[in-house]
């Protein structure tokens, strides 16, 4: 048996935390996703311009970068709007990032900007003739949206969506950068501690592999649900 | 009694896509019962006439009827639109339209395709649309489909199935656009005959098509189209029997 050094409930609460942290900011993104995609696509000057300046801004900055600014950035910026409240109208309140959010929030929007463009792309492969019956039998945007347009394009958007999840899994370790204890950070430190990073690290990249196994015959549940109709799974 | 409103009436249509005008001013009043033909070349905006009825295509000028009710437009920085949208949506769901590449969505079986829009549009029960496709389903030949994808079937049997989901709108006016020319010879007949069948019953319908003999044997009206205007129109008969226009004739005589 593997002597964990009393590290396995620690390293355990973050594992979890990195799932937890991974699930919480993939639904985030995917939300952002549809939304920058849906804004890209819109006929609105305003709406494409927020969208395509969001995409290239997160696009090309490292996420390490981006989650520095945010979370320490966010704190100084939120600490201002209070300072300022307190010097006018005497309120005081005190406000602080909290780690966990932090990460979902800045992860959610990093990723956002990737999925944004798999959806694009995967709405652009929607056959125009299937949203036209849609609008001929009168349908409204929204059960159009609901009914044809998502099914069919998440069929061509789960080979992206599929991938961008593996990468957003591995940037979570990131947030150890700004004081999260997930598993990695835990790992870090008891290697150090212990002076044993193999067994510690090994541990590490097992639970990894483990959750992307589970993520990948998931998807290929989804893919499978989402290509009913079109021949191969029939 | 009062007289019930005429299913569909459109007046001077207009249209261009960018400097080219397509459609010159067309009208075209349907009178329940009616089964009116669109025949043209190619490019004579045939297809882009029935797309204006439905608003599948903004028509530039023009007036749109739909039982009764007047459509409303206005002017926006991209041109004429409806004014609202709510409106289009009951008009549309009033006309149902066969469209040339039969359009059946592809993650839907059959059956599923038929009961989509009367459940979520005209919100019908689940129960009701069922019991109403199955028996749609029969009459187009297809009650042992109903489970079967689009991509399960053929071009007839799908175009078939297209057919019965507009049915299933109990609509007012039927659009087909070109509902044959995608499909191989030998699959048009059982398409054209369930089309007879419809027009037998009564139906309102307004049909772009190349087939002559149908053109003929069905409607009650024929309008030639020739580069966006109305050439010549009238009872088959005179219209394909006894054509006036040079370009009609030439039109219909036999191609080698």
């Amino acid at each position: 048996m593997i002597d964990l050094h009393g590290y396995g409930p620690r390293l355990f609460e973050g594992a979890m935390i990195t799932i937890q942290l991974g699930v919480l900011s993939l639904i985030l993104s995917v939300i952002l996703g549809l939304l920058t995609a849906s804004a890209k696509m819109s006929r609105s000057w305003i709406l494409h311009r927020i969208g395509t300046l969001y995409t290239t801004i997160i696009r090309g900055v490292p996420d390490l970068v981006l989650m520095m600014l945010l979370f320490f950035g966010g704190q100084i910026g939120i600490n201002q709007v209070t300072d300022w409240l307190y010097y006018q109208f005497d309120i005081d309140i005190f406000i602080n990032v909290n780690e966990f959010v932090a990460g979902v929030l800045t992860i959610g929007l990093i990723f956002g900007a990737y999925m944004g463009e798999t959806f694009r792309g995967a709405f652009m492969a929607v056959d125009n003739g299937q949203i036209e019956a849609g609008r001929a039998y009168g349908m409204t945007n929204w059960l159009m949206f609901r009914r044809i347009r998502f099914p069919l394009m998440m069929r061509h958007a789960l080979p992206g969506l599929s991938n961008n999840w593996m990468v957003l899994l591995k940037t979570t370790a990131l947030v150890s950068v700004i004081g999260l204890s997930d598993m990695v950070r835990v790992a870090a430190e008891a290697s150090k501690a212990t002076r044993e990073p193999f067994t510690f690290m090994l541990i590490v990249a097992a639970i990894y592999l483990l959750i992307a196994s589970v993520s990948e015959w998931g998807f290929a549940k989804l893919q499978k649900r989402y290509d009913v109709g079109f021949g191969e799974s029939n | 009694m009062a007289a019930t409103p005429i299913p569909l009436e459109v007046r001077n249509i207009k249209k261009r896509f960018g400097d080219t005008e397509v459609l010159k001013g067309l009208s075209l009043k349907a009178k329940k019962g009616d089964v009116i033909t669109l025949i043209g070349a190619s490019g004579s905006g045939k297809s882009t006439f029935l797309r204006c009825m439905n608003l599948l295509e903004q028509p530039d000028e023009g007036d749109l009827i739909v039982h009764g009710e007047d459509i409303r437009f206005k002017m926006t920085k991209h041109g004429r639109e409806p004014a609202d949208w709510k409106q289009v949506v009951g008009m549309r769901a009033k006309l149902s339209m066969v469209f040339q590449s039969f359009n059946l969505w592809a993650h839907m079986t059959l059956l599923e395709n038929i009961i989509e829009a009367p459940i979520h549009v005209l919100g019908k029960s689940r129960q009701e649309a069922i019991t109403h496709a199955r028996e749609l389903l029969e009459r187009v030949g297809l009650a042992e489909r109903a489970d079967y994808y689009p991509a399960q079937m053929s071009g007839g049997q799908q175009q078939r199935g297209a057919i019965a989901r507009a049915l299933a709108m109990d609509p007012e006016v039927m659009l087909f656009d070109e509902p044959t020319s995608a499909l191989d010879p030998e699959l048009v007949g059982d398409v054209l005959k369930v089309m007879r069948d419809l027009a037998k019953e009564g139906r309102t319908m307004i049909v772009v098509t190349h087939e002559m003999a149908f053109a003929r044997d069905v409607s009650t009206e024929v309008i030639y189209l020739h580069q966006g205007q109305v050439e010549e129109a009238g009872p088959p008969d005179e219209v394909l029997g006894n054509p006036k226009s040079e370009r009609l004739k030439q039109f219909l005589a036999p191609k080698h």
